[in-house]
Parts: structure tokens; C-alpha cells; sequence
């Protein structure tokens, strides 16, 4: 499975959602499918794409936030998942896309390349439901039975380490932020 | 009983209260312990509890990207801990961000560890271009603290105060 499948798999329903990522590979492929306002890019502070997506989950507990995060972002802050499950925020589906690879910075491995499973550090910090999949298929039902769930989950898809050419797209940064804010708010 | 002072952490309170604040983030330390007990036992704050307070700055800017102001307490430990993220979320992407940071490590400070954190804080801030002020008095509190959200909204970006021991400590 590529992550541009997966996401291309899920788009239909972010449509609905609020949706918050992380910088490089994954903010360009969800923008080369479409930008749309509810789509917020963290192009950098890596580690706090789940932060974020907490922040706006218990803002906004009336609404569905959807974290599209990667493994080299969670490794960064590990200690996020556990004030995820702390919190619980019901309406949050965090997905990790885990390549195994730092790939926007020359593809060296990352822990999860030697066994370290994302996962079950999840439900290890208290997640309530988590899950690892390899398949597009298995993606597509997984993500679309934690939309349902109405509880955190952390649902990791494994990927190939493959990616855009490019990472630069033509969205500015404070453009994407001041419509995110515009969107949200109203 | 610690000398941390209670009455003085309650007008702190209630100045970020007034100024609208309904999220605080917060990682626990000794001059803290009031501010978070008083934000925990008030059922219109929302008190995040975090691991490292470097979450805290993810978490605020998706709380004001939604609409709700929020502020961070930790100590100058926690804003050392969490410079990435102020410089490449909050400053990057424009977000007000209300820093209440205690200011360990200045003079009258006991506890050796907390020396060298001290003696970087307003360094650190300057070189980051981070609009501070100092709480060492509780008659300037209210109006210290209204006035940096003010200035955290209208510039879209983070700024600090600065708890001192002659506000928090009672034996200063």
C-alpha cells in the first residue's frame, strides 16, 4: 500500500472531517488529491500534528478531527500518546502512515524499521483502540469502523517508503492557517 | 505545608480567568501546584495535564485555531523544553500563545539545579523575540496579564510572564 492510495482511499469522508497533518510527504500527497479549507498542514514542530488534533478535539468536541500523522512525527513525541489516552477524546482518529523511514530526509530507518510497534505503544499508553494494518482494504475498513467507534483511536497503516518528488506546494503556510481558523470558527 | 504562596496563585488565576482563558496546559512544579489545583477544580477550565510541555504549544494553537484561549503554565525548564515548537509552530503559523512561565532560578533561589535555567530564560526570550513582562507584585497581576493576551492577539504570536519569587514564594 502507498500512503497516496491510502489517502486517496479515505478522501471522501475527510471531506466531512477535520483534518489535521504533517508536514512533507503526507501534507503534499492530500493536497495533490485537492486542498480543501478543513484541511490544516503542520509544516514543521514535529510531534505535534496529535497535539494539535487534542487541542481542537476538546474544542471542538461536537466535531470529528482526523490526524493524519507519521512514524518519524510520533517517535518525537511519544509522550503525547499517553495525554491522548488521558484525555480520550472520543471524536479523534489519529492515523499513523509508518514507512519504516525518515524519507523527506534521505530515507534513513526509523525504530519502527527494528520492531518498534506504534501500536502497541499506543494501547500500552492507554488508547482505547488501536490497530495496525498492511493492506489497503484492511485500511479503508479499519479507518471507516473508527469513524464509526465514536472513541480515540490510534490506527496505524503501514506503507511503502515511497513519496511526491516534491514537498513545496503553491499553499502558503499562514494562507492555509488563517483559512483553517476561518473554517473552524465558523 | 510548601510557602507557596495560595492567595497570590489565586489572583494569578483569576487574571488569566478574566482575560477569557477557558484551556490551561500545564506540567506540574512546585510554584504551579496552586494554579493547577485551582484550574483542576474549576469546572469551566479545561486542565490538560501533559508529559513534556512542548505539547502544550500544539495543543494551544489547535484550541485558538478553534476558537478557545488558552494559556500554558510551566517552568522555565518547560519553555526550554519546548523552544522547537514555539519557534516552529506558534511563531511559524502566527499563533497567540499566553506562556506562563515560573521563573526558577533567580535571585533568593535555594535549589542548585534550578540555577543555570534561570540564568538563559530572558536571554532565550529576547533571542526569540518574545514579548515579556514580569509578575513580582500582586497589585500589577490584573492588569499584566490583560494586557499580554491583548498584545499575544493582536500580534498573533507567543509572548510571557514571568511568575517571580516575590509573587509566589511567601518567605521570599
Amino acid at each position: 500500500m502507498t500512503r497516496l492510495d491510502a489517502l486517496t482511499a479515505i478522501y471522501p469522508q475527510l471531506e466531512q472531517q477535520i483534518v489535521v497533518t504533517i508536514m512533507g510527504a503526507v501534507a503534499a500527497e492530500l493536497q495533490s488529491i485537492g486542498h480543501r479549507p478543513n484541511f490544516f498542514y503542520l509544516q514543521h514542530a514535529m510531534g505535534l500534528a496529535s497535539s494539535m488534533g487534542l487541542g481542537i478535539a476538546l474544542s471542538k468536541p461536537e466535531r470529528q478531527v482526523v490526524v493524519l500523522d507519521g512514524d518519524g512525527s510520533v517517535l518525537m513525541n511519544l509522550g503525547g500518546l499517553t495525554t491522548l489516552a488521558r484525555y480520550r477524546p472520543r471524536n479523534l482518529v489519529h492515523v499513523v502512515f509508518d514507512n519504516e523511514s525518515l524519507l523527506s530526509v534521505g530515507g534513513f530507518p526509523t525504530a519502527t524499521a527494528t520492531g518498534s510497534d506504534l501500536a502497541g505503544v499506543a494501547a500500552a499508553a492507554g488508547v482505547p483502540r488501536t490497530a495496525t494494518v498492511g493492506t489497503l482494504d484492511a485500511f479503508r475498513a479499519a479507518f471507516d469502523e473508527a469513524l464509526r467507534a465514536g472513541d480515540l483511536t490510534t490506527l496505524v497503516a503501514k506503507v511503502e517508503a515511497v513519496g511526491p518528488s516534491g514537498y513545496v506546494t503553491d499553499l502558503s503556510l499562514l494562507e492555509n492557517r488563517f483559512q483553517f481558523q476561518r473554517y473552524l470558527r465558523s | 505545608m510548601s510557602p507557596v504562596s495560595v492567595a497570590h496563585s489565586g489572583v494569578v488565576y483569576d487574571a488569566l480567568k478574566r482575560t477569557g482563558i477557558r484551556l490551561m496546559s500545564a506540567l506540574p512544579e512546585t510554584w504551579l501546584v496552586h494554579l493547577i489545583r485551582m484550574a483542576d477544580d474549576d469546572p469551566e477550565m479545561t486542565l490538560v495535564r501533559l508529559a513534556k510541555e512542548e505539547e502544550g504549544v500544539g495543543i494551544s494553537a489547535g484550541a485558538h485555531l478553534a476558537g478557545v484561549k488558552s494559556a500554558m503554565l510551566m517552568q522555565n525548564h518547560g519553555f526550554l523544553a519546548s523552544i522547537n515548537g514555539i519557534v516552529s509552530c506558534a511563531q511559524l503559523y502566527h499563533i497567540p500563545l499566553l506562556m506562563v512561565i515560573s521563573y526558577r532560578g533567580e535571585f533568593g533561589e535555594r535549589d542548585p539545579w534550578q540555577t543555570e535555567g534561570g540564568g538563559v530564560t530572558e536571554d532565550l526570550l529576547r533571542a526569540l523575540r518574545i514579548p515579556f513582562s514580569y509578575l513580582d507584585r500582586p497589585d500589577h497581576v490584573a492588569a499584566r496579564v490583560a494586557k499580554a493576551q491583548t498584545l499575544a492577539l493582536s500580534a498573533n504570536k507567543p509572548v510571557a510572564l514571568l511568575l517571580c519569587r516575590d509573587l509566589m514564594w511567601e518567605d521570599a
